[in-house]
């Protein structure tokens, strides 16, 4: 269904996923965080 | 099939992370034996005072040495029997000086409890048929309760005791 | 075989139109759900005013009573339905359904319903207080097991049909992949089979026979594995049907194309791999379990975080590309692009976002020793919370937003729209109080499945009971979302305008690389991930079984039975 395309040269080109990346990062230092802060928990009782 | 070079770039940090996180656990409970409980250790559901450590009058605090003790807890529904005291009153509190090694020993009378010093690293599955137990060292002075934190019926919630880590 | 319809136009992706009897077999799975949403729902609310030390049950109603509804009737009943009838809908759009399917799958539906009755009656007549993991040695009435039994033997069927419905789809277009979400559905069905088997087994041999009386004592541990070698992947089952959406659904919907049909499809086959061989990481504080063989599980555990990495991945680069497309600038710029006043995107969305905390803490759960700070504390019920009741549910009520109007022939009005983001607004406040407060309880040492308790007094409880304050009131916020969803269900199936609504499945880009081949090789996929099993459960499982105590004989007193 729907097969209307304007594809032009830009699809062609990789995609600019700076911002991407710069959330996933985001994300994975949330983690590292955590994670972390519950090991100093349990190493400290 | 074709990785964004950004996405490698996050699925090598990602999974380098968890790799770190798991050479970390892997090192406490490998080398340094931090291992969760894991013993083992068999007992007969039926009669637990088969075993020297559940005999009704091992129960509770025991001081081995210095700085040692032994916390011995027969569990069932609803309570954490840890002996009686020299009235012949039954134990609720136990008191441990700070800085103690004390190895905690638990074995069920009937169905599955939990046990957890709140506020600690002693957290236990209680099962039938075998010996929980879990050494540690009481650090941080406090009143901590022990909690069944594994359903075991209508009065789990009741089913408590106390320990004192005192200065 | 007859397929219903064929449709051989459509190069990229399968749209068939669904008949009114098609439509009539999706809702009625649907519409259980939403009915196990109000009932769960309401037992929710009456579990947190009793932790809050203020209200008492009337007509001596045990708390336990009323969790284990909560969690039956929420884990096992409102996932289920709603999993099956999103399963159906997808393959009836992508692969068709014939006559003779459907037929099976209403075999299937009666099956689970008869089921479902059967457990809740034993339930409400206070003969199974033993929770939705029914732990041996707690003795249940029989029928509660029979009616598990029947709920778990009703899904197969429906997952059989699936596999049918791709299989003759297959036949009939031999050289063509299968459409992603036809895929998908597989997926999460052939893991549903294999990791619902341990639970069948355990039901089966150990339970029934023993709550009858026919076997005098059970293998609590042996029944305890089985158990979890089906409750993680029980787990993964109820988030697979959220990366459906998230992977193949939200993309159309915000105007966009699928970020990569081979990514999404290898994060599949990922999370059928790394699902089931994982159980132990919920016995890691169990005393007769090998710690060598908890610590492999717990590295197979952290495997199954991967696909979620990839996810993750997809999801945000789905957002940016669609975003600069529309003309975004910047870094960021692509994020105010996203249709924000689309509640068919939001309620997923922010479904997205509890994903990040609550896989995070998923990772610290499993974390070997670490296990102990958190073990059966109240934080791992605010931990699934933001998982499936965050996460999962809001992309299955952003789901609910097209898919009951398409199948009832209605219209997602502007008006609900509105209420829908009024709902999803009102869930994540609730939510955040709620499993905020349960997470920082439980770090403080709290219990979960624990009824409200001052255990004696002290200063560390008292510091509880004002958390169960914060939980009472994040619980009320949640119920009040939980009827206005239940409102939303009744408008969009009986009184939303008629009209056509539509059934939003995302293209690949027209210049998107070809899928490999390999991926329709079910048998190598079934095939690794019965020897992961193999591998992760076998010595473990004969130690368990060489090294057992006596078994237990089974207690009913402890239930009030």
């Amino acid at each position: 269904m729907r097969k209307r395309k304007d594809h032009q040269a830009s699809e062609n080109e990789k995609p600019n996923l700076i911002g991407t990346f710069i959330s996933v990062m985001l994300l994975g230092a949330f983690i590292i965080i955590t994670w972390f802060g519950a090991y100093a928990l349990f190493i400290s009782r | 099939m074709h990785l964004h070079k950004f996405e490698k770039i996050w699925l090598v940090c990602g999974i380098g992370s968890l790799v770190v996180f798991l050479f970390i656990v892997g090192y406490g409970a490998f080398w340094q034996g931090t291992h969760p409980q894991s013993h083992g250790v068999t007992i007969d559901p039926y009669n637990i005072e088969s075993n020297e450590a559940f005999k009704p009058e091992n129960l509770g605090l025991t001081k081995v040495d210095d700085d040692k003790y032994i916390v011995n807890i027969a569990a069932s529904a609803f309570n954490y029997d840890l002996g009686k005291d020299e009235e012949g009153n039954a134990v609720k509190t136990i008191r441990i000086p700070k800085g103690s090694t004390v190895l905690f020993q638990a074995a069920t009378k009937d169905v599955v409890h939990g046990f957890h010093v709140a506020g600690t690293n002693v957290n236990m599955m209680v099962e039938p048929g075998y010996v929980s137990s879990l050494e540690t060292v009481m650090d941080n002075a406090g009143t901590y309760t022990i909690v069944c934190n594994e359903y075991c019926g209508v009065g789990h919630h009741m089913m408590y005791a106390t320990v004192e880590v005192y200065e | 075989m007859e397929l219903a319809k064929k449709d051989h136009e459509q190069p990229s992706v399968q749209s068939l139109a669904i008949s009114k009897p098609e439509s009539r077999l999706y809702m009625s799975f649907i519409s259980v759900a939403f009915i196990s949403l109000l009932i769960g729902g309401l037992m929710g609310l009456l579990q947190v005013f009793i932790r809050s030390g203020k209200f008492t049950l009337p007509a001596g109603i045990d708390y336990y009573q009323i969790l284990t509804v909560h969690g039956v009737i929420l884990g096992l009943v409102l996932t289920t339905y709603f999993i099956i009838g999103f399963h159906f809908s997808l393959m009836g759009k992508t692969v068709g359904i014939s006559i003779k399917q459907r037929k099976t799958a209403w075999v299937a539906f009666w099956i689970m319903v008869i089921g479902t009755i059967m457990t809740a009656i034993t339930i409400l007549f206070g003969e199974a207080s033993v929770l939705y993991t029914f732990y041996a040695p707690l003795r249940a009435h029989p029928a509660f097991y029979i009616g598990l039994a029947l709920v778990i033997i009703g899904s197969w069927i429906a997952g059989f049909v699936n596999w049918r419905q791709l299989a003759l789809w297959k036949k009939a277009h031999p050289d063509e992949k299968s459409p992603l979400l036809a895929f998908m559905v597989t997926v999460n069905t052939v893991m549903w089979f294999i990791a619902s088997l341990g639970v069948a087994v355990a039901v089966l041999v150990q339970f029934i026979p023993w709550s009858l009386g026919y076997a005098e004592t059970i293998n609590v541990l042996i029944s305890r594995t089985l158990f979890w070698y089906f409750g993680h992947p029980l787990v993964y089952f109820w988030l697979l049907p959220a990366y459906m959406a998230w992977y193949a659904i939200i993309p159309k919907i915000i105007g966009g194309k699928i970020f990569s049909d081979s990514l999404a499809r290898l994060s599949f086959v990922l999370f059928l791999f790394f699902s089931i061989p994982v159980g132990f990481h919920h016995q890691l504080t169990e005393p007769g379990i090998d710690p060598t063989w908890k610590f492999i599980q717990v590295v197979l555990t952290f495997m199954v975080v991967i696909p979620s990495l990839m996810t993750a991945f997809s999801m945000f680069a789905t957002f940016e590309i669609t975003g600069r497309r529309k003309g975004a600038k910047g870094l960021f710029g692509w994020f105010k692009k996203l249709p924000w006043k689309d509640v068919r995107f939001l309620a997923p969305f922010i479904g997205m976002l509890a994903f990040i905390p609550g896989g995070a803490g998923g990772i610290i759960n499993a974390s070997h020793q670490m296990n102990a700070l958190i073990h059966n504390t109240i934080w791992v019920t605010g931990h699934f919370h933001l998982t499936v009741a965050t996460t999962v549910m809001l992309t299955f009520f952003g789901i609910s937003y097209w898919l009951i109007p398409y199948l009832r022939g209605r219209k997602l009005t502007p008006n609900i729209n509105r209420l829908g983001i009024i709902q999803a607004i009102i869930w994540t406040v609730g939510m955040t109080i709620m499993s905020g407060a349960m997470h920082i309880e439980g770090l403080l040492g709290a219990p979960r499945r624990s009824s409200y308790s001052e255990y004696g007094g002290g200063e560390q409880v008292s510091e509880w009971i004002g958390y169960q304050m914060a939980q009472a009131i994040g619980g009320t916020i949640l119920f009040i979302g939980i009827v206005l969803m239940v409102y939303i269900f009744i408008k969009l199936t009986f009184f939303a305008p008629k009209g056509e609504e539509e059934f939003p499945i995302a293209e690949e880009e027209v210049d998107a690389q070809p899928t490999p081949a390999f991926f329709e090789n079910w048998k190598l996929w079934i095939g690794i991930t019965v020897a992961l099993i193999l591998a992760a459960y076998t010595i473990p499982f004969i130690e368990i079984i060489q090294t057992s105590p006596p078994g237990s004989v089974p207690f009913d007193f402890p239930i009030g039975r």
